[in-house]
């Protein structure tokens, strides 16, 4: 039986080291909605998301309280509109009004986003696509919770530098429109290589095509459960370090699995993924810079510190994929740089630059995230940026991405304010020589030969 | 079996388990472990309760636990046992 060190271990946790069910995420199909008129077509999803996803909040908090530990985000993915929309949308505005139907839905189930407003473009984009990339400004500006992602390159398809190019003016564009808010719809635009069909966490969540209609994934966290953990190993081996993160971050796992079954048995929607990943919020204590620097780094960002990374992501990932029964989505630590105190103080400071953050890119989930750069910064340096950070996930077979906000108006030395969960950052200096030549190239750069598996 | 796990913490005091006892045996609730530890005059008790024939939904019996231990000074809290076991054994 339980005994009670147990049960006051457990709740401590909750209680004074931010243990929480980050979010559950419902992916809904869409791909029954397409339609050739664009009213009817917003019809069907809007009652398809209204419908599945009714009881999704109050079968969220009820789960939260019966089992005591706060489930803090409840959010849906549906299927990447460009899919769904390609026949109904003639032209970018008639995707916009879907981006506005998906914003109603999720005002109407009371999720705080909703993610899909996307386009799989890693080998070529079909004339949907574009018309949907193009409008992700004005839907990022005229709606509130709803999350856009493009994937634009994979291992086995190699990187589509057209919409490389093209992703470098959009986001430009995007920070335009929403000039008057610290550029936030950046904020909810995250550009993919080697993307997961079953990522649950925003602002790159889409329920892919290889998905069943609807299904529940739910993203863990907990890294101020692992730094306090690491509190206590202070001075000790890599061993007991390592095993140390692993026990913890198999108790956190555990706790997601229990959550999504039970969410899934309630809602009656097959359970798909946990997603085991780190990932903080600017709340004090939440931090995953703080576990870096209680493995000993004075700061994130100075020597070391893709090294203890990687070992992090590592020991991370060991200690869940026992505990759960189908562990999906990106799985690893996040690095997200405005959500995370630890990290804003080490951009602050100094300790921590663009290139040090993509070197720790290669050995842990996400990639360049929620980073604020000068409002000034060229599109082509930025789809510079992107096509760095994707030759990353495409040559190692991960998954990387980019959520880059440059802050119109702004500059180093300035912060950008999102509010919230996307918390603050400093706008941190970007290289300035150009790549234009090179960004200017047109089609695709070819797949890696060691995807070549067959 | 369907089973809960109480949770009392609070400053010691006399009639503490008496009264929370009291409120499970008045509801059908079967007290199956009961443990207790005094830790710096603070009083911490976990009980380990069968449910299956108590007829309140979890979450009146969880708000209603709550004001008895309000009452007597103690904070109480009720979970489901599945949180504990799914994070302490394989």
């Amino acid at each position: 039986m339980i005994n009670i060190s147990e049960v006051l271990e457990t709740n401590n946790m909750v209680a004074h080291e931010k243990l929480d069910v980050r979010t559950i995420t419902m992916g809904i199909s869409l791909l029954d909605c397409a339609d050739s008129d664009l009213n009817r077509m917003n019809a069907r999803i809007y009652n398809k998301i209204t419908t599945c996803a009714r009881d999704l909040v109050s079968t969220g908090d009820a789960i939260g309280r019966e089992f005591g530990v706060p489930i803090v985000n409840k959010r849906i993915s549906v299927t990447p509109i460009a899919l769904v929309g390609g026949n109904a949308c003639k032209d970018s505005n008639d995707f916009v009004e879907v981006a506005r139907t998906l914003d109603k839905a999720a005002k109407e189930v009371g999720v705080n986003f909703i993610g899909g407003y996307s386009a799989l473009v890693s080998k070529g984009m079909t004339p949907a696509d574009e018309r949907l990339i193009r409008s992700i400004p004005q839907a990022m500006a005229c709606t509130e919770r709803v999350c856009s992602s493009v994937n634009v390159g994979s291992t086995k398809t190699g990187l589509n530098m057209d919409a490389v190019r093209l992703m470098g003016e959009i986001v430009l564009k995007t920070a335009e429109a929403t000039k008057e808010q610290d550029s936030l719809g950046c904020a909810k635009l995250v550009i993919f290589c080697n993307a997961p069909d079953d990522n649950p966490f925003m602002a790159g969540a889409f329920h892919g095509v290889t998905e069943a209609d609807a299904i529940i994934n739910v993203g863990v966290s907990g890294p101020g459960v692992v730094k306090t953990a690491l509190e206590r190993v202070r001075g000790e081996s890599f061993e007991v370090l390592c095993e140390t993160i692993k026990k913890t971050a198999f108790k956190i796992t555990r706790v997601g699995q229990l959550v999504a079954q039970e969410a899934s048995k309630r809602l009656h929607v097959p359970f798909g993924i946990i997603d085991l990943s780190l990932a903080p919020t600017p709340a004090v204590g939440d931090s995953v810079a703080e576990i870096l620097e209680e493995i000993g780094l004075e700061r994130s960002g100075a020597p070391g510190t893709t090294a203890a990374l990687a070992m992090l992501n590592d020991q991370v990932k060991k200690g869940g994929i026992m505990a759960s029964s189908y562990v999906g989505g990106l799985s690893g630590a996040f690095i997200p740089v405005s959500e995370d105190q630890g990290m804003i103080d080490a951009v602050s400071e100094g300790a921590l630059t663009l290139e040090k953050l993509e070197a720790m890119t290669c050995v842990c989930s996400v990639g360049l995230d929620m980073i604020a750069i000068p409002g000034n910064t060229k599109a082509s340096t930025i789809s510079g940026i992107i096509a760095d950070e994707a030759a990353i996930g495409m040559v190692n077979q991960k998954t990387t991405a980019v959520r880059l906000i440059p802050v119109i108006g702004k500059d180093v030395g300035d912060t950008a304010e999102f509010g919230g969960l996307l918390g603050y950052a400093p706008i941190i200096p970007v290289n300035r020589f150009s790549c234009d030549a090179f960004v200017g190239r047109r089609g695709r750069i070819p797949a890696p030969v060691h995807s070549f598996k067959n | 079996m369907s089973k809960i796990i109480i949770t009392i913490v609070g400053k010691d005091r006399v009639g503490i388990v008496a009264k929370t006892c009291s409120y499970l045996a008045d509801n059908q609730m079967n007290i199956l472990d009961i443990t207790q530890t005094i830790l710096q005059d603070y009083f911490n008790m976990m009980m380990i309760v069968d449910i299956s024939r108590a007829e309140k939904s979890f979450d009146d019996m969880a708000r209603e636990l709550s004001e008895v231990g309000d009452a007597i000074g103690v904070t109480i809290r009720c979970q489901r046992e599945e949180i504990f076991t799914s994070m302490h054994r394989i």
